[in-house]
């Protein structure tokens, strides 16, 4: 239960955030989309009692973060973005640290629970030092478990982990999303398709889009740019491909490879498929392209697509 | 409180992880313990060559106090700086931590580990009074070591106070001595100069309560005010250095 009205926060005469509303209910997953720089670490601070914002205000947990922060730090759940840890610490004493720092009950049975949560029970006696980047960022992910806060905060949390470890960091979050909220940030478009019932695109401290899984999926995948990939040349086919109703050739890549573009709404590709094979060339590739996330950007904040 | 110790008790068993500790430790104890020897060679003659005052324990403490100049600085001087460079501070600012709590738990974990090495100095005295008859004054070794303790604390105090200031502990340590010097040596000076008004220089002086009182068995509120206010102007200078972190 975050519910953000009108937040603005300046660095001197740098605005980072500007006029941020939005919401997030208990067991929904709400994802944070944007370019770095964009305001999304400054937003998670505030939200979490780190810095109090220069105008307008945030309730996270039912408290709000300037008037009863220490309310809201007990309920959140926090995963900074640089992963802050004690380099001399063991893992599991670290955990145990943290955890009585928040007056927690039973915190050995705690800490050994967040560590069987991030699957690090086997490294509990280590020194956090030692770790790689994958592991401390789930030393991260167990203090902020710790608690089991109500509300989680994540910035960033599967930035340098391995395809292995971000399969199961994500299965985790959706795991726990399923009764608590999450908000999380993210840069990479997939992930936040992946995990997150609702998604913010922030750009310059504004969102510029709030939008379902769902629709921004259909937006992104909706096959109306492909690229198509035969054996040998083919200008010529590629001329009479364009010649297809609806279809519209954009470019030619230097490997060989053509890129086409669909009429709005229409899925082309069996067509395009059966010319190809008809016209007896070697179909090799047959690929959407879904718009990158500069794109989105791009289109909307009112810019149109230039390819370079 | 209790979270006032958590942070204590991690900052304690920190100072054992890290050579630092140990090297202040040694700082501390070989040039006591050389002292000490001297002391008790010194008096051991005087009592060949016919009589001697008994000798007393209190230099050993002067020593103590006169070395925490240089040393307590190195103690303090990562305590908070180190936490802002890490970015640990914004996991502790994070969660229901005071700030006050924070700066105080810091403190306090550096003055245990004073403490600790307090105790070990324990062993001169206990040496001395069994080559004393009939002992040696043991009220004049509580007062002053009461008064190492305060000393300790308001130079801890201000110590973590600065080191919230800064990212850098390097600068918080030069600041620190800086600062020390100054009120230790330096402050006092002009008082012997001035026609009037030179005595609350005097009281001023970090080292003037504890060389010329404490240490001489002589407990005064005033000296105890002195050091308590100095503690307290040190934790609340890092709860504010803290806070102003936070709305940068």
């Amino acid at each position: 239960m975050i519910k953000v009205s009108g937040l603005t926060k300046d660095y001197g005469a740098r605005r980072a955030v500007h006029n941020l509303n939005f919401d997030a209910q208990q067991g929904e997953i709400v994802g944070f989309l944007g370019p770095n720089g964009a305001g999304k670490t400054t937003t998670m601070r505030i939200l979490t009692g780190y810095m109090p914002p220069t105008d307008g205000e945030a309730i996270v947990a039912g408290y709000d973060v300037v008037e009863e922060s220490l309310e809201v730090r007990k309920r959140v759940g926090y995963l900074p973005e640089t992963v802050p840890l004690y380099n001399d610490m063991v893992v599991f004493d670290y955990l145990k640290f943290m955890g009585e720092l928040r007056h927690l009950p039973n915190v050995d049975d705690r800490a050994g629970e967040a560590l069987e949560m991030v699957g690090l029970t086997d490294r509990a006696s280590g020194y956090i030092g030692n770790l790689s980047k994958g592991m401390r960022q789930r030393v991260g992910l167990a203090q902020a478990l710790l608690h089991r806060p109500e509300v989680l905060i994540l910035d960033e949390p599967t930035i340098g982990l391995d395809p292995g470890q971000v399969v199961e960091v994500r299965e985790l979050i959706r795991e726990i999303g399923k009764e608590r909220t999450v908000l999380l940030s993210t840069h990479i478009l997939h992930e936040a398709q992946n995990i997150c019932d609702r998604v913010l695109i922030i750009n310059k401290g504004k969102i510029v889009a709030e939008d379902t899984t769902e629709n921004l999926q259909a937006r992104l995948l909706g096959a109306e740019r492909v690229i198509v990939r035969v054996r040998g040349e083919w200008d010529e086919l590629a001329d009479t491909v364009k010649e297809i109703k609806g279809v519209r050739k954009v470019e030619t890549h230097e490997d060989g490879a053509v890129e086409f573009e669909f009429a709005s709404g229409k899925d082309l590709r069996p067509e395009v498929a059966k010319h190809v094979i008809k016209s007896g060339y070697d179909l090799l590739e047959l690929r959407p392209l879904g718009l990158s996330l500069e794109e989105i950007f791009l289109e909307l904040t009112g810019n149109d697509v230039k390819k370079k | 409180m209790k979270t006032i110790w958590t942070i204590a008790k991690r900052e304690y068993d920190n100072y054992f992880n890290s050579p630092l500790a140990y090297v202040i430790a040694f700082a501390i104890l070989l040039p006591m313990g050389i002292y000490f020897a001297l002391i008790m060679w010194f008096s051991a003659q005087q009592a060949f060559y016919g009589g001697a005052p008994a000798p007393d324990s209190t230099p050993l403490n002067w020593l103590f106090a006169f070395l925490m100049i240089f040393l307590s600085p190195a103690l303090t001087m990562r305590l908070l700086s180190d936490e802002a460079r890490m970015g640990t501070l914004e996991l502790l600012l994070t969660s229901p931590v005071r700030d006050f709590e924070l700066v105080a738990g810091k403190w306090l974990g550096a003055m245990m580990f004073i403490f600790s090495i307090l105790l070990m100095t324990l062993i001169y005295p206990i040496i001395m009074n069994n080559f004393v008859t009939p002992g040696i004054d043991w009220i004049l070794v509580l007062s002053s070591y009461i008064g190492l303790v305060l000393v300790c604390s308001a130079m801890l105090a201000l110590g973590v106070g600065i080191s919230a200031i800064f990212t850098n502990q390097f600068a918080a340590f030069f600041v620190t001595l800086g600062l020390f010097f100054f009120l230790w040596f330096m402050i006092g000076l002009p008082a012997g100069y001035l026609p009037e008004g030179g005595g609350i220089l005097n009281y001023l002086s970090l080292s003037t309560h504890f060389s010329e009182n404490m240490n001489f068995g002589s407990i005064q509120l005033g000296d105890i005010a002195y050091y308590l206010s100095l503690t307290a102007l040190g934790l609340f200078t890092g709860t504010t250095a803290i806070e102003i972190r936070r709305w940068r």
